[in-house]
């Protein structure tokens, strides 16, 4: 049965049903890519970095450079251990400290500190730094990653919560300039 | 006689409702050029049982794994030694993933080599390089679930590669670990890759290629002369199949059927003697006594990351991949036609050979890792006796402070200690007094400047010990202006005492 203009019922119906799937599938991706793209849009809620206590004064002693773990501000029940983040605390003198990430600013592998020669080293592709977090030798482009901080109660608190990487520093970690 | 005809039978009733009979034996029995009928052409059925054999095992594994940062690492610990036979499952899974890698690039190589990419099988290369691709991808998100302490670090290093896009840097690197930081979330999304994404992907890219070899017909064993032309290749290769042809089944399928049986025993008598990997230990991130090391087929790259310096390291990281996957894809375009023989191929040939003795080279190293200083070198390695026999108390203190400031982390000393930097035995012949003062205080060269943490009696002593460090019979390296400065001083002196 032909409609004017050569439009039968059936190709009607056909152009409808795509059509009308077309729509469902906008309606449908709308949420999914809302839901995918969850961990990009969930970082501008509250408590996602946070000031977070790394322990009282007495345990980083001046003109030391500790080892300081923290729980992550913001943790689900699975993530289990890995949600505790390692940092190093140094006393510079005994007012003045400076909060290092674990993450080599290279590739972000643990760097270890060798309070002996004085440097923090990394185990993966030898980059090696200064006791102030600068570049000393190897891949890194950069000194270490820095988080802010504050004492507060005598509690030494950091501003925490995402991973630092190269790329994207964070802009919770300041960069340090690397002195020549 | 009753049974197999009653087997028949059911056949018969079955085929009579799904009809698929013919057009199966049909495919199997498609003629195949003689010549393909080799030892040469049975990788890719190989690469396609090793898969299933990752399938079967895969859904093993999943039956007691649990994909949850909290959990997964004591459920590897039960599946190795709990559960009967756990570990050997894991084992065939881990090796098989090995084999199939191994497997895809001999594929890929011996496709190269005889010219099977060109006109008309282009699309099959390309979905070939997908495979690889997709294969890859498989064993990183499959050593991101064995999650453990190179699980979790190697993590790290992913998300500091994705960081480096520019713009988008930090939107993939949240996309990636599905949070601020590598956690639960993380796991999670790689198990969902691992078990369902990739697999789906591979089964479909798997499916077209096996499809269009069986539409095109396999490549013919390239001659020396035969050059491939879009105009006259597919009746050429009609009739050299249908003078020349035998049926897959059963004159060419026999040796893919010998060979696929000889892998998966080679990959169980791997997994029976050498056992499943790792875990190491687990995965958080507090303990940071580690070396993170990628399994075996990424350890090229983990080489590579180190070499590169600095300035060339994200654009080679961003760019690499892309020019190299780019150039995959237009190689039969590029090269649709012309000669199929590795004997007229040269540059192919030298092409294959320069990525082969790269990529095992960059593997060699990386198993060594020279790049990377040996922490404990300072209070494990002992400078050997020969470097203090007959030294001066000054020299030996010198000594004492090479080992304490940790120099021999970076240094050797009669092939101990670290290999980040040059090895000290002959350093006296290399460099003067007052250049071994520069170089300790300044560092340089990649090495770090010790100005700072050493007092000026512990440059002396290290310099008077670095001195002594040349072979016998050799003298020290020795500034030439400076002895004629000194000449000059005692020169003068004698003449000021007259």
């Amino acid at each position: 049965m032909s409609l004017t203009g050569g439009v039968t019922r059936r190709d009607l119906f056909l152009k409808v049903g795509i059509f009308l799937n077309g729509i469902v599938g906008v309606i449908l991706a709308v949420p999914i890519v809302r839901y995918l793209l969850s961990p990009v849009s969930r970082e501008r809620k509250p408590g996602y970095e946070s000031w977070i206590a790394l322990g009282g004064l007495e345990q980083f002693p001046s003109g030391e450079t500790r080892l300081a773990t923290y729980r992550n501000p913001v943790a689900d029940p699975s993530d289990g251990e890995t949600a505790d983040i390692a940092c190093w605390v140094r006393n510079v003198n005994g007012q003045t400290f400076q909060v290092f990430a674990i993450n080599c600013a290279h590739l972000g592998c643990p760097v270890r500190w060798f309070p002996q020669s004085n440097l923090f080293m990394c185990p993966c592709h030898g980059g090696a730094y200064y006791q102030d977090g600068s570049r000393a030798s190897g891949p890194p482009e950069r000194g270490l990653f820095e988080y802010e901080y504050r004492i507060e109660g005598g509690k030494l608190l950091i501003r925490a919560g995402e991973m630092p990487t190269p790329g994207q520093a964070s802009n919770l970690v300041r960069e340090i300039r690397t002195c020549v | 006689m009753r049974l197999t005809k009653s087997i028949g039978a059911i056949g018969e009733w079955l085929d009579a409702r799904v009809q698929l009979a013919a057009t199966i034996r049909e495919t199997v029995e498609h003629p195949v050029p003689r010549e393909t009928a080799s030892w040469f052409y049975v990788f890719g059925s190989a690469a396609f049982v090793v898969f299933l054999l990752q399938i079967v095992t895969g859904i093993l594994l999943a039956l007691i794994y649990v994909p949850s940062a909290g959990e997964a690492w004591n459920s590897l610990q039960i599946l190795n030694h709990q559960i009967a036979l756990g570990w050997f499952i894991r084992g065939l899974h881990g090796w098989g993933s090995n084999f199939m890698i191994a497997i895809v690039l001999i594929h890929m190589v011996q496709v190269f080599l005889f010219g099977a990419y060109k006109y008309p099988r282009e699309l099959t290369w390309i979905v070939g390089v997908f495979l690889l691709l997709v294969t890859l991808g498989m064993a990183f998100s499959g050593q991101v679930l064995r999650f453990d302490q190179d699980a979790y670090w190697g993590l790290g290093i992913g998300a500091s590669i994705a960081s480096r896009v520019p713009l988008m840097g930090h939107f993939i690197v949240n996309l990636m670990l599905g949070g601020p930081i590598i956690a639960g979330a993380t796991l999670s999304r790689f198990f969902a890759l691992h078990v369902f994404v990739i697999p789906g992907l591979l089964i479909a890219f798997v499916g077209v290629h096996i499809l269009m070899v069986l539409k095109l017909g396999i490549n013919e064993w390239p001659m020396p002369g035969r050059v491939v032309r879009k105009a006259t290749y597919i009746k050429e290769y009609h009739e050299l199949t249908k003078k020349d042809g035998v049926p897959f089944f059963p004159s060419a399928i026999w040796k893919d059927l010998i060979f696929s049986a000889f892998i998966l025993l080679s990959i169980a008598v791997c997994a029976a003697y050498f056992g499943p990997f790792g875990p190491s230990g687990p995965p958080d991130p507090t303990i940071i006594q580690t070396a993170p090391r990628p399994d075996f087929f990424f350890l090229w790259l983990y080489a590579v990351l180190s070499f590169l310096p600095p300035s060339m390291e994200t654009p080679a990281l961003l760019i690499g991949p892309v020019v190299g996957i780019l150039g995959l894809l237009l190689l039969p375009f590029v090269f649709g036609e012309g000669e199929k023989s590795w004997k007229r191929r040269p540059i192919a040939v030298l092409t294959i050979l320069l990525v082969a003795v790269a990529l095992g080279t960059f593997t060699r190293l990386a198993v060594h890792t020279p790049w990377s200083p040996i922490m404990d070198a300072w209070s494990g390695d002992p400078i050997p006796a020969e470097f203090l026999h007959g030294r001066s108390a000054l020299e030996r203190q010198g000594a004492l402070v090479f080992q304490v400031k940790q120099c021999h982390n970076c240094h050797s000393l009669g092939e101990q200690g670290g290999k980040r930097g040059p090895a000290l035995d002959a350093v006296a012949v290399r460099l003067t007094q007052d250049q071994l003062i520069r170089q300790v205080i300044q560092g340089g060269g990649n090495m770090p400047a010790y100005g700072k943490n050493l007092s000026p009696a512990e440059t002396t002593a290290l310099v008077a010990f670095l001195e002594t460090l040349h072979p016998a019979g050799q003298s020290p390296a020795r500034d030439a202006s400076r002895a004629v400065a000194l000449g000059a001083v005692a020169g003068v002196e004698p003449a000021t005492n007259q």
